[in-house]
């Protein structure tokens, strides 16, 4: 992926790379998130839609392990804070063990949008792969 | 997935424990810094791995410890964590023990109803670590700290 | 000869002198009592029963010559406990009646006190020994009862989780929809089954799409309506969408009167249906937008 990385705005650096693809910021979670990071990074991001004007935030969590009360808190309060920024974010990859313990936690990750991989989160921000053959062309269904 | 296995600082035992023995010593880790709550997540991790717990038990177990050793931590002016497996019968299980210094929880039944968030110490949100366990019991003393004592069973 | 009333010392140890050395006479004749008892016992086959006596009788002989309390050995004497553990647990295996287990564990009485009776004199000596194994092999008798439940709870819970995993199919229909087609009651657990293998489904095959058929489920209570409800917001947590087909028109009804909102599910009345809306969601060129939680 071509890509020109983002430069750090300075001041409190999180530690989780921010990248950004035209006017969207791309980035991912690894599977250890303690609290101080969690605010940090979503401080960083903020800072960083409004600084680059973001207008899409795809991050990807198909390493994070664990997503309890506080880091899924986070996430939605970072969903609202780049809304109300005008920039729209997706979480892409979350694992099923992760999806099915945050619904018997009781946390839907209210008003945040999902989807499967970052591949499919970047199409629906409006990255569009280069034509390519589909390999399993509608005939290919399972018999 | 590949147990995080922090031997250095929180765990003791062999790198590849069986389910059934016994001999799985409980390890207790403080809950005073930020970084405990991250060994909590390691220690607990390798204990599910060790009791066979699947990907998804290993996950609901971890949040669930994450959760309570939190809450301890922040609201109930910190505590202890114990993690240990337990033998009943036939059955194989994880049992975790959160131990706080806080005001204690005057109303128990309150605090694990659902939406309750004035509590203070470990009964911050109970309700939601109690669905991801099987076993639930919260002992509390007012001016003396709650205790969380909460199993899953191997599936 | 000692003719002195026995002291509980001075009778362990005449019982463990007549028995020392004894081990395969006790298991030989252990094997013969119950081979003799109950010849159709499922469990009854001469080499097991052969590997079980000398196991057992060899761990008799060595916990009697500690210090444990009789009544307490067989629970606190780890060689004796496995010994008496894994008859237990072979014989639940192997379909044995549960009296049946333990009557052969205190049929082990009768051969301990005939050879203690061949080997003593005293009568009082010979009463105090009975007591001792009796009370030694009742606690044995007891914790083999106690090992063949838990042998047989494991058993069940093991086929009951078979079952579940065979009961619920996941099948990919098309390219990114796959489908769970549910057929009979829905409980607690299998409705977490369900969830689990769905889920694993949606990631293994890269669906944009999950459809849950209840055609086959006759009733839905609340319990599980709001399992269901789970599914579909754990689906979409993972940025697929969900549709549920075939809701009965007394699941509706169940529903529309337990007041469970089902209003932002996507519904269709049968799977054919729910594969034609899924396949205009996966159809265009690109990815559809992915799913939003709503609330």
């Amino acid at each position: 992926m071509s890509a020109h990385s983002g430069t750090p705005s300075g001041a409190h650096s999180c530690a989780v790379p921010i990248l950004r693809l035209g006017d969207v910021l791309v980035t991912g979670l690894l599977n250890e998130l303690d609290d101080k990071s969690a605010v940090a990074f979503a401080q960083e991001l903020t800072e960083r839609i409004s600084a680059d004007r973001a207008r899409g935030v795809l991050i990807d969590i198909s390493r994070l392990e664990i997503i309890d009360s506080f880091v899924a808190r986070n996430l939605m309060e970072l969903t609202g804070m780049a809304r109300l920024l005008g920039a729209r974010v997706i979480v892409a990859g979350m694992r099923p063990p992760v999806a099915i313990t945050l619904v018997e936690l009781g946390l839907e990750l209210t008003g945040v949008e999902t989807a499967l991989h970052a591949e499919q989160g970047m199409a629906a921000l409006g990255w569009v792969q280069a034509p390519q053959p589909r390999e399993g062309a509608p005939h290919d269904a399972a018999g | 997935m590949t147990p995080l296995a922090d031997g250095n600082r929180t765990v003791h035992g062999p790198a590849t424990g069986r389910a059934d023995t016994p001999g799985a010593e409980p390890v207790r880790l403080s809950l005073t810094t930020e970084d405990d709550l991250l060994a909590v997540r390691h220690a607990v991790r390798f204990a599910a791995v060790a009791a066979g717990f699947s990907i998804i038990d290993q996950t609901r177990v971890i949040t669930a410890a994450s959760e309570l050793a939190r809450n301890a931590y922040i609201h109930g002016g910190g505590g202890d964590l114990v993690v240990g497996s337990v033998h009943e019968g036939a059955r194989t299980g994880l049992r975790l023990t959160i131990s706080d210094r806080g005001p204690g929880i005057p109303d128990v039944e309150a605090a694990l109803a659902d939406g309750y968030s004035t509590g203070v110490g470990l009964g911050h949100g109970l309700g939601g670590a109690r669905r991801l366990m099987d076993e639930f019991e919260v002992r509390s003393t007012p001016g003396e700290g709650t205790t969380v004592i909460t199993t899953r069973w191997r599936r | 000869m000692v003719s002195s009333p026995a002291g509980a010392a001075d009778v362990r140890h005449v019982l463990v002198e007549s028995l020392k050395g004894r081990a395969d006479d006790i298991a030989d004749r252990w094997v013969s009592l119950q081979l003799e008892r109950a010849p159709t016992d499922p469990a009854h086959n001469e080499r097991d029963l052969r590997y079980e006596a000398d196991t057992l009788a060899s761990a008799l002989v060595t916990a009697l010559d500690t210090t444990l309390p009789v009544d307490q050995m067989a629970n606190r004497h780890r060689e004796l406990r496995e010994a008496v553990r894994e008859l237990s647990l072979r014989r639940a295996r192997a379909g044995a009646e549960p009296t049946a287990t333990s009557l052969s564990v205190l049929a082990l009485k009768e051969v301990l006190l005939g050879i203690v009776r061949e080997t003593v004199d005293d009568t009082g000596q010979l009463f105090s020994a009975a007591l001792l194994i009796n009370q030694l092999l009742d606690a044995a008798g007891a914790l083999s009862f106690a090992t063949y439940v838990e042998g047989r709870e494991e058993i069940i819970r093991r086929q009951s989780r078979q079952l579940l995993e065979v009961s619920t199919p996941v099948v990919r229909l098309w390219r990114q929809v796959v489908a769970v087609p549910l057929i009979g009651t829905l409980d607690t657990a299998r409705t977490q089954v369900v969830m689990e293998n769905l889920l694993q489904a949606i990631q293994d095959e890269d669906a944009q799409v999950a459809i849950i058929d209840i055609t086959g489920v006759p009733t839905v209570d609340t319990a599980v309506a709001q399992h269901l409800m789970q599914t579909v917001r754990a689906v979409r947590l993972m940025g697929a969408g969900c549709i549920i087909s075939g809701i009965r028109p007394t699941i509706a009804q169940t529903i529309a009167q337990l007041g469970i909102d089902l209003f932002d599910i996507l519904t269709r009345a049968t799977l054919a249906e729910a594969l034609s809306e899924a396949m205009k969601i996966t159809g265009g060129a690109a990815p559809a937008p992915s799913a939003t939680v709503s609330r």
